[in-house]
């Protein structure tokens, strides 16, 4: 069998067995949970019959196991159950959200390596000059802002002072109005893209600078090549591979920073959702968004360790496992 | 001649280098007198009306005052000390049970360590702020405590598999068979040898988790998961500010400046400490 294909399938067991650790860890916490579910459907001063009710609903009345085995064959139907609030089911409303939250994190992540990239290798590759430390100095401050708070100065900025873009918001009618529904999403871009560039930058310029000191480069170049064909030739598919297996977990962490954006420009997106469902203690809710937004990561992280090796061909050809 | 060439060029490497671990030092030194400072005195009773509301800056109050017409800059003062309570707190937790779980994985059987290997790869996949939050939210209500133990458990996956990794390396040293020869206890083994060959890696780790704590809670607090009033968190100060920002924008700023600060001289101080535990690295970078 071709180890490509060896890799692929152990990988993808991987990938299974982590999501249904992921969802066994979810249910623990979540039961962990002071209080009854049920608590958050009767009023106060419900009588015990309602509240058996409720607890039967809910099904709170179950023993642990039982309520695990429902939970998980629910989820293998792709059944995440309903609102206790709005008791619209939950699984078509986080598609509703992801509508907001996907272009998002995409769009910020595009954006983010669109920055990155040149300005990782310029400061690698003048990391004498001053704008090459310039750009170094840079990345390592914006590593210590917050997200939100670089979301606030932005508002302050062009929504308050400028009137360029709306401060928060999104169209009640999505992206059947793409122009309105593109305008409110642009400071939310900006916001996340400059905190994930920062950090990104730093990587860019350390893989840059382990290529720059390779043997390889200095072969080419002993051999004529230009610095700047050397570099795009044998340099970038080199570099890449550490750079993807960061992106991997920096676009997953850029899913967690739209959560806090969604919060400072008021977008209806999954994070929002989240933090409601925390604040209503809407437990299907919240259970719903974590277990999707896990299954986002991990399955982010097996796209890229596929992408990683693919590139790589001393990585295609091994037949060890995820071993590092 | 080569010997002493070496000791002159890493002293040179230290003296220019060094200026990061100064910084870095005075900025958090700042933070913590400031800190410690609040617990005697403010220039301004927190919780009580001292100005008009929403007062620009003035000598009298620096920073202006908030929508209640508190002084700011004593709120910011007090922010000081519970962004550095949580980030300590923090990394006393993570590191408690990351270098223990660290080190029971490096001494563990091959199938054990393998699971709790894959485990850490799972929780680390798992964002801070998110594993915060669950735990937050399972928690009875927000306060000062979860917030701490919250961010401390998520940061105890990295510091396990940074330990894991490190310990991994001196176990397979020869002297650590020597010294197993020679009936050294494991527990002996990891006191004598493991722990002093870790730690100026692990310190320089723990600053660095240090500072995304101070990061994880203020964003706690920005959603209102934090501790609530009158713990003067900025990142709620933020969160407050943002619906004046209109009218008052230093309110909006202001708190942002002194957590950004710390969490520069955090890492400055952590960039300096690596410097002068690994001479290796002075030459790159």
């Amino acid at each position: 069998m071709p180890t490509i294909l060896s890799y692929l399938l152990r990988r993808l067991a991987i990938l299974l067995v982590s999501i249904v650790i992921a969802a066994a860890v979810l249910f623990v916490l979540l039961r962990l949970l002071p209080g009854d579910p049920a608590n958050a459907l009767v009023s106060v001063g419900a009588d015990p019959e309602q509240i058996e009710a409720a607890r039967r609903q809910v099904g709170s009345d179950l023993s642990l196991s039982q309520q695990f085995v429902r939970f998980v064959s629910s989820l293998a139907r792709f059944d995440l159950g309903t609102s206790f609030v709005s008791h619209a089911p939950v699984l078509p409303e986080i598609g509703k959200r992801l509508a907001i939250t996907v272009p998002l994190t995409l769009m910020a992540f595009g954006l983010a390596i669109a920055i990155a990239l040149p300005l990782g290798i310029i400061a690698a590759v003048r990391a004498n000059r001053w704008y090459g430390s310039l750009i170094s100095v840079v990345s390592q401050l914006g590593i210590a802002v917050p997200v939100f708070w670089i979301g606030i100065l932005l508002v302050t900025v062009f929504a308050v002072n400028l009137r360029l873009f709306p401060s928060g918001g999104f169209p009640p009618r999505g992206w059947a109005r793409p122009d309105a529904a593109f305008t409110a999403l642009v400071l939310p871009v900006i916001t996340i893209a400059i905190v994930m560039s920062a950090s990104l930058i730093r990587y860019v310029r350390s893989a840059t600078q382990d290529v720059l000191g390779s043997d390889y480069l200095r072969t080419a170049r002993a051999l004529g090549a230009r610095f700047p064909e050397a570099l795009i030739r044998h340099g970038i598919r080199n570099a890449s591979v550490p750079v993807i297996s960061i992106i991997g977990i920096e676009l997953a962490s850029t899913l967690l920073g739209a959560v806090v954006v969604e919060r400072v420009f008021s977008l209806p997106g999954l994070g929002s959702m989240l933090l409601l469902g925390i604040e209503q203690r809407d437990y299907p809710n919240v259970q719903g968004v974590l277990f999707i937004s896990t299954l986002l990561v991990l399955l982010v992280g097996f796209l890229a360790d596929l992408a990683q090796r693919l590139i790589d061909p001393r990585l295609r050809d091994r037949s060890g496992g995820a071993s590092r | 001649m080569s010997e002493s060439t070496i000791i002159i060029a890493s002293v040179e490497g230290k003296k220019r280098r060094s200026w990061t671990f100064t910084i870095g030092a005075i900025i958090v030194g700042l933070q913590v007198v400031i800190g410690l400072m609040t617990l005697i005195w403010t220039p301004f009773d927190p919780s009580a009306m001292s100005g008009g509301r929403l007062g620009a800056a003035s000598l009298v109050h620096l920073a202006g005052t908030d929508r209640l017409g508190r002084d700011l800059f004593s709120l910011i003062m007090i922010g000081s000390r519970i962004a550095l309570t949580v980030g300590s707190g923090a990394i006393v937790i993570g590191g408690l049970i990351g270098i223990t779980i660290g080190l029971l994985a490096a001494f563990a059987s091959k199938t054990l360590d393998d699971v709790l290997a894959a485990g850490l790869d799972i929780l680390i996949a798992f964002p801070t702020l998110l594993l915060a939050m669950l735990i937050v939210a399972s928690s009875d209500g927000a306060s000062l405590t979860t917030a701490i133990v919250a961010i401390g458990i998520a940061n105890s996956a990295i510091v396990a598999r940074l330990t894991r990794i490190l310990a991994k390396r001196v176990l397979s040293m020869d002297y650590i068979t020597a010294s197993r020869i020679s009936g050294t206890s494991w527990l002996g083994v990891v006191m004598i040898h493991v722990l002093p060959n870790i730690w100026p890696t692990l310190l320089v780790n723990l600053a660095l988790q240090f500072g995304l704590a101070v990061i994880a809670e203020a964003s706690l607090s920005y959603l209102g998961l934090g501790a609530p009033p009158p713990n003067a968190s900025w990142g709620r100060l933020l969160q407050e500010a943002q619906a004046t920002v209109y009218t008052a924008p230093l309110g909006a700023i202001a708190p942002g400046i002194a957590l950004v600060s710390l969490v520069i001289g955090i890492n400055l101080l952590a960039d300096g400490l690596r410097d002068l535990a690994d001479p290796t690295r002075r030459s790159r970078r």
